[in-house]
């Protein structure tokens, strides 16, 4: 089943085009990796995706609802982790969490369950009343996809969510995705990083807001007989200049 | 609307305020701060005018004329003078507002039926000061002009001089105090500075800290959005109106003799449309202190100015008048005073209520339309 899929999706910003008519179909459960240089579109693109962004031409549906036209009724389904740290500084971890399980009307039961596992998922166990203010760049990024996770989303928007994160914690994040794709989430994932491009099973190289590659990494590789992400997509960049 | 969603906003707006000490005691102690210096230090009132008389005449007479400015409580005689250089010294350094100089000859010209000049100087600096202080002079005047015809009327056998006894009551503010008319326009003030200061920044604040493009991702109301975000800013404004009546009450005793129930739903009506327009500008500037700045402007100043809470309307030129008129607070002056001093009710202030309640109305659609939750 698609989950996500989009038809000639563009958005300007005043003379940028910052997506430029974006065809892109992700499969249920899939994790699929947005990658491009700084100002590629890939935030853009996140944001028309998850409902917060208008566009200026083209469709999109995600889990079967407009992007444009039941952009309310999508949200529902999705989370969406944003680039810029998105939680209250001033208020601790546990108020956090329990702010956006009330945003998202999650029971009492089900949340307790749900922050306990998140919690130990994620190590922020020990920092349930520390401001957010005071948490590292990594735990910051952990508890907003905590905060993400308190309902049970279909579709998960990760804008470039390991960007500044250590290594540990960055491999704790992961193990959190994997553990997703097990519930047959849909992870679209955007980074820089390029090794971590490598365990999406598929990849989108975006570039001045329009789409140049979208496949699996090895075929990506295998196409331009290279043995890295990194090289093939330089090689493809610079053949569309 | 989800209630549960409601009330996750307003628990964190107020863990929010409450962290943030600077914006709470903005909240809670400025009022305080705006009442005592309104209340203390704002008089109006012209009392004990200081005035300087040079009595070149010294005689029964002339000192009896000025017993009538000695015992008076309007004026201070700060000094008898001997020059017009004493005279001048005492103006330029403010000892005195006015001076008085009685003409050698003043007893002479009375004694034989003739107008007596006496010269009177007045700092005009302080136009309002002067003019109410040279009204008094009038009064003191003319009563004593009264008494000297009728001296020397009774003489002959003529009675009545004055045929028409002016006998004038005031009401509602009988002893002219300036503070009974600003307290209660204080509430006004009080209300639009937590409607300037505080809630233009709600929405500006998460927009500014990203906070907001996370919020918009989920599925709450536009509507939840707002109103949750209003009524912790409705409950501190309304906590501040009743320090503000309690203060005049229990501080500044100014008179109360209307409704207090009345008095509490106009507040909240008036409330009500100043965040809402707070929270307008914090949603169409996304930025704290541009929010603040509108916000400020459009609440604060024309209160203040524009309202007749202490500038009288009827003195300002046509066209500004014409603009008191979108002014709410000028309608919610006029019931403050109407409700506190004249203890009149809805009968009469259904008008000005009516103009609050749709200015209210009106201000809560234009922020609920212009919310959107989308990045632009």
């Amino acid at each position: 089943m698609i989950t996500v899929k989009t038809q000639n999706l563009t958005r300007k910003f005043a003379s940028l085009i910052a997506v430029n008519n974006l065809n892109l179909e992700i499969e249920e459960g899939e994790i699929f990796g947005l990658v491009g240089p700084d100002g590629a579109g890939k935030t853009t693109t996140m944001r028309l995706l998850a409902g917060i962004l208008e566009p200026t031409s083209g469709e999109g549906w995600v889990y079967g609802k407009h992007i444009s036209k039941e952009s309310e009724a999508l949200k529902d389904n999705i989370a969406y982790m944003s680039q810029r740290f998105g939680l209250y500084e001033d208020l601790t971890v546990m108020e956090n969490l329990n702010f956006y399980a009330d945003i998202y009307n999650v029971s009492l039961k089900e949340r307790t369950q749900r922050i306990e596992r998140l919690m130990s998922f994620s190590g922020l166990s020990p920092f349930t009343n520390r401001l957010a203010r005071y948490l590292s760049g990594g735990m910051k990024q952990k508890l907003g996809l905590a905060c993400a996770l308190i309902h049970t989303p279909k579709v998960l928007f990760l804008d470039e969510p390991t960007n500044g994160v250590d290594p540990v914690s960055r491999r704790d994040f992961w193990q959190i995705l994997y553990q997703l794709l097990k519930e047959k989430v849909t992870i679209i994932f955007s980074t820089s990083y390029l090794d971590e491009a490598e365990r999406c099973k598929r990849v989108g190289l975006i570039h001045k807001g329009q789409l140049l590659k979208c496949d699996v990494p090895a075929n990506i590789k295998r196409e331009r007989n290279v043995d890295t992400l990194e090289a093939a997509f330089i090689s493809i960049i610079n053949e569309s200049h | 609307m989800n209630l549960n969603r409601i009330r996750a906003i307003i628990k964190k707006e107020f863990i929010q305020i409450i962290r943030d000490y600077r914006s709470l005691a903005l909240a809670l102690i400025n009022p305080v701060i705006l009442l005592c210096m309104f209340g203390f230090a704002l008089s109006l009132d012209v009392n004990n005018v200081p005035l300087a008389i040079w009595n070149q005449d010294k005689s029964q007479i002339s000192t009896d004329f000025i017993m009538n400015f000695e015992n008076s409580r309007y004026f201070n005689v700060v000094g008898y003078l001997d020059s017009y250089d004493k005279l001048q010294n005492y103006i330029d350094r403010k000892k005195a507002v006015m001076a008085m100089i009685i003409p050698k000859d003043f007893s002479k010209f009375i004694q034989s039926n003739q107008s007596a000049p006496v010269q009177l100087l007045v700092d005009g600096s302080d136009a309002n000061t002067a003019t109410i202080a040279m009204g008094y002079v009038n009064a003191v005047v003319a009563g004593y002009n009264v008494k000297l015809i009728e001296d020397s009327t009774s003489k002959l056998g003529i009675q009545n001089l004055s045929p028409i006894d002016l006998r004038p009551r005031v009401w509602f503010n009988e002893d002219f105090k300036s503070r009974n008319y600003i307290i209660p326009g204080i509430i006004a003030m009080i209300i639009m500075m937590i409607a300037a200061q505080l809630s233009s920044l709600t929405i500006a604040r998460e927009w500014e800290r990203g906070t907001m493009e996370q919020l918009i991702s989920t599925p709450i109301r536009r509507g939840e959005i707002i109103l949750g975000k209003f009524i912790p800013y409705f409950i501190i404004g309304f906590f501040d109106v009743l320090i503000a009546i309690s203060m005049g009450q229990f501080v500044f005793h100014v008179p109360f003799r209307g409704n207090l129930v009345l008095l509490l739903i106009v507040s909240s009506i008036f409330l009500t449309g100043g965040l809402a327009q707070g929270i307008y500008f914090s949603i169409v500037a996304k930025n704290q202190r541009l929010a603040t700045q509108m916000a400020v402007l459009t609440t604060f100043l024309p209160t203040f100015i524009l309202s007749g809470f202490v500038f009288p309307i009827y003195n300002m030129p046509k066209v500004i008048q014409i603009i008191t008129y979108v002014v709410p607070a000028r309608y919610f002056i006029t019931i403050l005073r109407g409700i506190y001093l004249k203890g009149v009710g809805l009968n009469i202030l259904w008008i000005q209520i009516l103009f609050l309640l749709l200015f209210a109305l009106f201000m809560i659609t234009l922020a609920g339309r212009k919310f959107k939750k989308k990045i632009t």
